[in-house]
């Protein structure tokens, strides 16, 4: 498996060349297989995505085969370090690597479709209209930057608080290329028009069949680690990234129930209809919410947060407590997204009462993440990355009030189907998960590629400060837009009619969608700046520049006064 | 013993922690979900409900693939000034045919739960080519490529054999003329009446104002035009039906 096989000639070598063999004819199979599905594809969309993985195999053929040859050339890309005195991080590395370049893919998306909603000339027709484009968004960033984060510091959290190399070397190396393979099918079939119209769950059967697949072996090697730990206790991260990968498990599985029209074609139909399928839908849409962007950002808040700030965590009661709760209570806040529709009131009113009950878990993650910098709170002041983990959990603590007001049924009546949904979703996704990845990014780079520190904290504090910018920009915007938009549709004159046409109410909104716009683009100029930073450091190159927390120190000042007798 | 030491046995034993956190979290979403699947006001036909016919389900798909549901809601909620503006509220039984369902989250456009005959084919036609040439605010992207695509006749009956399979009481003539019916309905000389008879008050005409070809513009207007026409919502029997309903 590693290059030395090849200095060794013999029996080793001989195994070493049969492992390639099989290796090369397993890709090649798959080539033949996604060649032959393209070429018999029932619809062009399918066609194409065939084609695509048929591409992969070939580069994965191209690969093993040049392993045979140059050795060492491939063998970087799946080589299982020997060393077992060290972590095993290579899939860490790769996963920081695919983070930031998600982010910016995700952001972008972002910012194309907020200008879209701004100036609708930028639509292009069929592959770039706003329809199309916003699921690659949503997927860019909650999937793609948000998995990659997830995936990568889970495996770097759970073999330090376990004190055990991962599990299943292969099989994680599996889980990254593998999830890397579901969001590339993923993101070319929204633009192609693949999709199951399921929020947060567009991709077609044979992609969620691949996510399920990849997932499981997620769980194995997680699983797996933790029972190879030499620590008698499991850390309170790791509960938090067990029942992430459970619950997202379940949560997959029955959402994306479906029947393929042919196993040539990417259509299918939801095995549910009508308002069973909308609970089921967003009964998976809040907890993808709940058990993707809370629990393990969560998990790596209670690990990068201690750390940095070499505190410990604030009270190890406070964290038994907001985890059952909050892992029981969340599930059953699904149908406040379906508040007055045709869902029976039993089943709303309960979802609204749990919400309501969920403010309180939620801030206790908040309290017990800002307690633990108890005594070191000077270092917000000094320490641009402690900066961005206590914004990331302000605002983790204004979306969860903001989230159980939104669910009151009367507070719901104006606010759904408008921007501050959107708004709110945001305060959470910018303020709360971007900030906290950011973060653990920062802290993470110079660690994995072993660099002094990073190329430079004085960038780390200007990306702080065009995100928070950018946040508010946003968040503001969208909340004028949501408050906006729900009055004007159900304002009555005094003749009893009602006042506005709904396109009044759309051309009322341009400008706060220019804002917004506006706060995206500095936002993403944030994580670009990231990108810089995370690519010097890693060349090693440290940037001359003053450090963050020196006092003023004039030294012609320095001394005493000399009193000069008067003349 | 204090509640700490208790949760050590679980922090020791990861399949004590997996099965405490899989049953956590798994009995939310029974109580709330499977009750759906029984009671009364979740399951009841309303009259005048039907299976959309091959051509209405080939609008809807493209509905689907192009993502219309991100900007239109297909769910009008029991207040005054929704009701004024978009027609009678939603009823569970309208969807009831809907694989997947298609109530939406946002309204950056409008409701179009009831769109259905409030405006003309041409009108359609036309907003869909070109919005902003009738709704001059409107910032909904161009759709002109449909009129231009001919509509994909692969698959008309599996798609319904499929649906069937999932619920949707499609006879084993209505997929075997799957074809046949789309062209029927989209061809104002073509004879109808047994497209009729398994599709009452189905709409047949040229929807796209281009007789020559069967286009993907075709299915989804005809799509738009039946949204909401199939229930006579404000007729006395609909009316008694909501009344007596249980498990609201």
């Amino acid at each position: 498996m590693d290059g030395g096989a090849s200095e060794r000639p013999g029996k080793q070598g001989f195994e070493f060349m049969e492992a390639i063999l099989t290796r090369a004819g397993l890709w090649f199979g798959a080539m033949v297989l996604a060649v032959l599905a393209s070429a018999y594809a029932h619809d062009s969309g399918f066609a194409a995505q065939m084609l695509l993985l048929a591409v992969v195999a070939l580069a994965g053929l191209w690969i093993s085969a040049a392993k045979a040859d140059v050795g060492a050339v491939a063998s970087g890309i799946l080589r299982i370090p020997a060393d077992p005195s060290k972590y095993d991080d290579d899939p860490v590395r790769w996963g920081v690597l695919a983070t930031v370049f998600w982010a910016i893919v995700g952001m972008a998306a972002g910012l194309l479709i907020a200008c879209q909603l701004a100036w609708p000339q930028l639509n292009m027709e069929p592959y770039f209209n706003f329809g199309r484009l916003r699921p690659l968004h949503t997927s860019g960033v909650v999937f793609a930057f948000g998995g990659n984060i997830l995936i990568a510091s889970s495996f770097y959290v759970v073999q330090r608080t376990c004190r055990a190399r991962l599990a299943f070397p292969g099989v994680a190396r599996f889980v990254f290329w593998g999830y890397q393979l579901f969001l590339v099918l993923a993101a070319s079939g929204y633009l192609l028009g693949i999709t199951q119209s399921r929020e947060y769950a567009e991709p077609e059967w044979y992609v969620d069949i691949w996510l399920t697949v990849v997932w499981l072996a997620y769980l194995a090697v997680f699983v797996g680690t933790l029972v190879k730990r030499t620590e008698p206790h499991i850390y309170v991260a790791n509960w938090f990234y067990l029942s992430f990968i459970l619950t997202i498990a379940l949560l997959h599985v029955v959402n994306n129930l479906a029947v393929p029209v042919s196993f040539l074609g990417s259509k299918s139909y939801s095995l549910f209809s009508g308002v069973q399928d909308a609970l089921t839908q967003w009964w998976y849409g809040h907890n993808a919410v709940a058990f993707f962007l809370t629990v393990p950002f969560l998990a790596m808040m209670y690990y990068f947060v201690p750390k940095q700030a070499a505190r410990p965590i604030y009270s190890y009661r406070l964290s038994i407590l907001h985890f059952w709760s909050l892992i029981f209570l969340y599930i059953w806040a699904g149908p406040h997204h379906l508040l007055y529709t045709a869902l029976p009131d039993w089943a709303q009113t309960l979802g609204m009462v749990f919400s309501i009950m969920l403010w309180m878990p939620s801030w206790g993650g908040m309290i017990n993440g800002l307690m633990t910098l108890n005594g070191a709170w000077d270092k917000v002041r000094t320490d641009p990355i402690i900066r961005m983990m206590v914004m990331a959990l302000a605002f983790y603590g204004m979306a969860t009030f903001e989230g159980p007001m939104l669910s009151i049924k009367t507070v719901n009546a104006l606010s759904h189907y408008t921007n501050w949904t959107i708004g709110h979703v945001h305060a959470g996704a910018l303020g709360w998960n971007g900030m906290i990845s950011f973060a653990a990014i920062y802290f993470l780079v110079p660690r994995l590629w072993h660099r002094e520190r990073l190329y430079s904290l004085r960038w780390v504090n200007w990306h702080f400060w065009t995100a928070t910018v950018g946040i508010v920009f946003y968040a503001a915007s969208m909340w004028t837009a949501g408050i906006t938009q729900g009055l004007m549709w159900r304002e009555y004159g005094v003749d009893g009619y009602l006042v506005n046409s709904f396109a009044d109410t759309v051309a009322a909104l341009h400008p706060m969608y220019i804002l917004r716009a506006f706060g995206g683009t500095l936002y993403l100029a944030g994580a670009v700046l990231m990108v810089a930073n995370v690519w010097l450091t890693i060349l090693g190159r440290q940037r001359a520049e003053k450090p963050m927390h020196q006092a003023a120190y004039n030294p012609v000042a320095d001394r005493p006064i000399v009193a000069v007798p008067a003349e | 013993m204090k509640f700490t030491e208790q949760h050590k046995k679980l922090e020791r034993n990861v399949t004590l922690l997996a099965i405490f956190a899989f049953i956590a979290v798994a009995i939310g979403g029974t109580v709330e979900i499977a009750p759906l699947f029984w009671i009364d006001n979740t399951i009841e036909k309303v009259k005048g409900m039907r299976p959309y016919t091959p051509l209405e389900q080939a609008g809807r798909d493209i509905y689907v693939r192009e993502g219309c549901y991100v900007c239109h809601s297909q769910m009008i909620r029991p207040f005054r000034d929704e009701v004024e503006r978009y027609g009678h509220y939603s009823l569970a039984a309208e969807s009831m045919y809907d694989h997947p369902f298609q109530w939406g989250s946002e309204r950056t456009g409008p409701d179009l739960a009831r769109v259905g005959g409030r405006y003309s084919d041409a009108w359609h036609v036309q907003h869909l080519r070109d919005p902003r040439s009738v709704v001059p605010q409107s910032i909904m992207p161009t759709y002109a490529f449909l009129a231009e695509t001919d509509l994909d006749l692969n698959d008309a009956s599996a798609k319904l054999r499929t649906l069937r399979d999932v619920g949707v009481p499609y006879s084993d003539k209505d997929i075997a003329n799957a074809v046949l019916d789309m062209r029927a309905q989209a061809d104002p000389m073509a004879d109808a009446k047994d497209l009729m008879k398994r599709y009452p008050k189905a709409q047949q005409r040229d929807f796209d104002g281009n007789p020559g070809r069967l286009t993907e513009m075709d299915a989804l207007v005809a799509y738009l035009q039946v949204l909401g026409t199939m229930v006579d919502v404000d007729a006395a029997a609909a009316q008694e039906d909501l009344a007596s309903e249980r498990g609201r």
